[in-house]
Parts: C-alpha cells; structure tokens; sequence
C-alpha cells in the first residue's frame, strides 16, 4: 500500500508543480514550456512503476518501466536488428519508392487534365481506405523478405503524397504563373522557380504523414509474416512466450523511430520552407 | 486583368472537338485491363504446372527449370498454354471476375444456399463475407464512439485548463508520430489474459487509433472563435459554460467533422489489425485465413468488403457534415 501512497503523493507533487509552473511568470520561456509536459511525462512514469509494484500486477500484463527499461539494455543488439530490418530496410525503402513514385505521378497528372480528372478521385478514394489489407496478399507475392513490407509501404504512402503534391502544384495563383509567362518561361523553369517551391509546404505535410503511414505498414505487413526478425515478429513472437518486457521494448523502438523520423522530415522542412508564412515564428 | 486577354498556356478546347474518353470510368476501366494482363505472368507457374498435368507439352519441361526462370520469359515460350490463367483454382493473383464470383458465392449465395445461411438458420452465415463485415463493424463504431467521445473531452479539458495544454497537449502531438498499431496484438492478449473477451479489446485499438485526430482537431477547433467573439461573449459575462456552449461548440463544428473522416478510416484499420491475433471472425481474420490457406479470392473479396465499408463510413460522415453545416449555415 505504501508504493500506491506514493504514486499518489507524487501526482499531487508533479500536478502542484505544473500548476505553479504554467501559471506563473515564467510560462511564456521556452524552459518551462519543455519542462512541463517532461514532468508529466515523468510522473506518469513513476505512477506506472509505483502503482505496478504496489498492486502487485503480474509483469505478463503490466510489466513496470524499470523491467522495460533493464531488458531495452540487454537486447539492444536484438532490436538494433529488427530496427535495421523493418525501419531501414522495410519502411525506409518503400517511402522513398512511394513518395518518389508518387511526386512524378504528381508531375504527370499536371501535365495532363485526362490524368487529373481520373486519378484524384481514385487517388482521394484510395487514400481513406484499409490498405493495410493488402499486407497479406504481396507478402504472398514478395516473399517474407522486407521487400514485401516496402511494398505494403509503397502502396500505402502513395496516394496521401500524390493529393497532397499535386494540391500543391496548384497552389500558385494566376497573377504569378501570368508573371512568369511574359517572361516566356518554359514549364520546366516555370515549374523549378515558382510552383515546386509554392508546393513544397504542401509536399512536407504530404510527406510527414507519410512517415508515420510507412511504419505502421512496415510493422502490421510482419504480422502476416517475416523472417525472424524484425519489429512486428519480435512484438508477436514476445507475446507468445509472454516476454511482455520485450514487447514494451520494440514498441519503444518503434515509438522512438517514428518520433524521429518525423521530427527529421520536420527539421527539413523548417530549414527549406522558412520563408511560409506557418514556419515564421508565431 | 480580364480573363478573355489572359493567355492561358492550354488552348481551350473546341466545342465538338474529337471525342476522348471520359477520365474516371477510362481509368478504371483501364485499371482492370491491367489486372487481366497482370494475371498473366504472375500465374504463369501454376498455370503450366495445371497444363503439364493436363498432358499438354511445356517448354522447358522440368518444374524446377521453370521455377528458376522469369514470368516473361515463360509466358513467351508457352504462349499456346496459357488459357487457364484466368480460371485457376488458388492462384497467386485471382482474376477480377473470380474475386466477383466469390463476392457473390460468400454473400447472396451463402445466405440463401448455405446451410447455415441466413434462409435455413435464420441468422447470418458464419462463414459469410456480410457475418464477418458486421463483427469489424461492430467494433469500428464502439471504439469510434468511445474514441471521439474521450477526444472530445480531452480537447475540451485542454482548452479550459492552462495546464492540462502544456502538460498533455505536446504528448497528444507526439503519439501521431508514433505507430500506435504496434500496440494492437498486445492489447488483445493482454486484456484476454484479465478476462476481456470479444468485441471490448478490438473496439479500445480503435477508440486508440481515433482517439488523438479528435483531440487535435477539436483543441483547434474549440480554439478558433476569433477574439472579437471572445470580447463580445466577455462583454455579455457570459460564464465560461456558456461561452463553450454557444460558441466553441459550434465553430468547432467543421473541425470536428474532418477528424471524424479520419478517426472513422482510423478506427476500421484498428478494428481489422485487432483481429488478426484472435481467430474470432471478423474481416481481419478472414484475411488471415485466406493467407494461411492460400485461398487468394478470399483475401482479395474480404479487402474489397473492407474498402466498401470504409468508403462507405466516410461518405455517411462527409453527408452528415454537409447537412449539418449547412443548416448551422457555414456551408461554404
């Protein structure tokens, strides 16, 4: 009982401290507004492992940080092999195909309002639906290697990036692509000089949901089968065994990598898009 | 700067300019002539394996030959054998026609035929495409309604609370970055170790999965009266109730209506990852099955169903949103 006393003086301590902190002088510094969801993020922690050892929960339901954080340690040559499999080889591969892919159908359906009129209403239509389904079918045609994973993440990226590019290549407004015809530019120079960077916001959002799309199908496509190892085998094979520390782990693996690979697509785009009026601080 | 001077870059096409062909019914149709091709080379082993067997000569003769050889250069020697391509038993790529049929033979045909179709048992075939697509469903719209119901309160919570903004607020950005489906398997196990069984566990991946779209949009949403609405709610002194009531809510009405779009596709994607680990039914799980069995029609009318569902769920919302903008009048 001690343990959940505590979890709960420590709340009160941690939520008594954010109060004061947000509601003070100091909540507009950049300090405090990094240190106060880090301190709820860390009560939140210390909650978990108090409450998990003070209500004696089974570590095959619930296992506490301190066991997640012990067995991150020592399988940390394990899950360097599944992040290589299934992040680097898997999702990676296949955004770059799918985006790419993606970006010259963009270019494509600009060049042609037959291209337009068909595919966006097919591509709006694809991008809301399960794709994920596919998962099974191309890991029967690919192989259990990652190329069957780059596939299912292939698929899945492409058509959010396609409506996204080709909305942004139609950003540009009229006076400007008038500006650039009495300079007599041609589409290649128009398209270079004016509406590729007047898409590039367009193109960066389309790009950061992306990155999270192609994980979740690099790692629901292992579900349906992979050699051994990567991040969705080592989640299923671990709950199998009940290994429930190993599974806390890969799923941190797989939370860290999405965080930054996301965060590095952000970063990009902060440095190429800083003159949009959404990157200019506000 | 008027529009008749205007150069526009593309001639303007004639009236009574040569025929072309209409864009969308042209792709798709195009679409599924691709499809018929495509069955060509990716069945072309087990198409002259089926034809070797019928007694007709295959060029090269051995199995093993073949199966180091690629799909073009087979169909390329053996152009006279490949009639069966399109009616295979378990294909790799089933051809649209067969999907079609066995759309038809695990819906209308099950349940008027089938012994324990809905004509002779009085309920839904277990072993029907409809039985299955009910199950996800069921779970789809419980973890949507928890999902957006908990978003919803959240969002209103961090609106009202300085602190709950900066506390939760970044966390609720940073899980969209992270692939929250991962958790799917170990929610289903782990909540059917405790004694929760059946729709609940399916129904919380989707309530997860919909749940952070609704939180952001609505904190955006509730956050987009302007301030000269603010002001004039303060004017009034209006308690912070009424200011929630009569004008967050319904400016957030638009907001809420586009996370609903995603956290619906979000929520049918939960429903059928939760139930791939638990062979109960449901669409997930036929996938599954289909896969394991090499049944590949299956699989591939199963994913139609699931695409008609989720097609189907958004447009019902997308309605839903156009009729009720429209009698708030914020149609645009």
């Amino acid at each position: 009982m001690t343990f959940v006393l505590f979890a709960l003086i420590l709340w009160a301590a941690g939520w008594a401290l954010n109060v004061r902190l947000a509601n003070g002088p100091a909540r507009q510094t950049r300090a405090v507004q990094l240190a106060v969801p880090l301190i709820f993020g860390a009560t939140a922690l210390g909650m978990w492992e108090l409450l998990v050892r003070g209500l004696e929960v089974s570590p095959v339901i619930l296992p506490p940080p301190s066991m997640i954080t012990q067995s991150f340690g020592t399988n940390l040559g394990l899950l360097w092999g599944d992040f290589t499999q299934t992040i680097l080889k898997g999702a990676l591969s296949g955004y770059a195909i799918g985006c790419g892919a993606a970006f010259l159908t963009a270019l494509a359906v600009d060049r042609s309002d037959w291209l337009r009129e068909g595919l966006l209403p097919l591509g709006n239509f694809m991008a809301a639906l399960p794709i994920v389904g596919t998962a099974p079918i191309l890991v029967m045609w690919f192989g259990f290697g990652w190329q069957s994973k780059a596939a299912v993440v292939v698929l899945m990226v492409f058509f959010p990036m396609l409506v996204n590019t080709v909305a942004g290549l139609s950003a540009t407004d009229r006076m400007q692509r008038d500006l650039m015809h009495t300079y007599a530019a041609t589409w290649p120079q128009t398209l270079m000089k004016l509406r590729l960077p007047a898409a590039l916001p367009f193109i960066f959002n389309g790009l950061k949901i992306t990155s999270t799309l192609a994980l979740i199908g690099a790692i629901v496509a292992e579900f349906f089968g992979s050699p051994t190892l990567g991040l969705g085998f080592r989640i299923s094979t671990s709950i199998g065994q009940l290994d429930l520390p190993m599974v806390w782990s890969a799923i941190v693996v797989a939370a860290l990598s999405g965080t930054a690979f996301y965060g590095l697509v952000a970063l990009i785009e902060n440095r190429t898009t800083f003159w949009h009026a959404s990157q200019r601080g506000g | 700067m008027t529009d008749a001077t205007a150069p526009t870059g593309k001639p303007r096409r004639k009236a009574g300019a040569r025929w072309r062909v209409p864009p969308l019914p042209g792709m798709i149709l195009g679409l599924i002539a691709v499809w018929y091709l495509a069955v060509i080379p990716m069945n072309v082993q087990e198409t002259l394996t089926a034809a070797e067997r019928a007694g007709a000569e295959v060029s090269p003769p051995s199995a093993v030959e073949r199966r180091d050889m690629g799909a073009w250069a087979l169909v390329a020697r053996n152009p006279g054998e490949l009639g069966q391509s399109w009616s295979l038993d378990r294909p790799r790529l089933p051809s649209p026609h067969q999907v079609l049929v066995e759309l038809y033979d695990s819906t209308i045909d099950e349940e008027l035929n089938g012994r324990r179709g809905l004509l002779r048992s009085g309920s839904l075939s277990n072993r029907g495409l409809a039985h299955h697509a009910l199950v996800t469903l069921n779970a789809t719209f419980l973890g949507f309604l928890i999902g957006t119901g908990l978003g919803i309160l959240l969002a209103i919570g961090i609106v009202h609370s300085r602190v709950m903004d900066m506390s939760v607020m970044p966390w609720a950005i940073v899980s969209q970055t992270i692939p929250i489906v991962a958790l799917a398997p170990m929610i289903i196990v782990v909540l059917y170790s405790v004694g929760i069984q059946g729709l609940l566990p399916k129904a919380v991946i989707s309530a997860y999965l919909s749940f952070f779209p609704v939180v952001v949009g609505m904190v955006k949403g509730l956050r987009s009266p302007d301030a000269m609405q603010m002001d004039l709610m303060r004017t009034y002194n209006a308690p912070t109730a009424a200011i929630l009531w009569k004008l967050r809510l319904p400016a957030s009405v638009p907001y809420l209506f586009a996370s609903l779009k995603i956290a619906i596709a979000a929520s049918l994607v939960g429903a059928i990852v939760g139930e791939l680990p638990v062979q109960k039914g449901g669409l997930g799980a036929r996938m599954l099955a289909g896969s394991y069995y090499g049944q590949t029609a299956q699989i591939w009318a199963a994913l139609f169903v699931a695409a008609a569902l989720a097609a189907t769920l958004v447009w019902a919302i997308g309605a839903a949103e156009r009729r009720t903008l429209r009698k708030m009048g914020m149609a645009a």
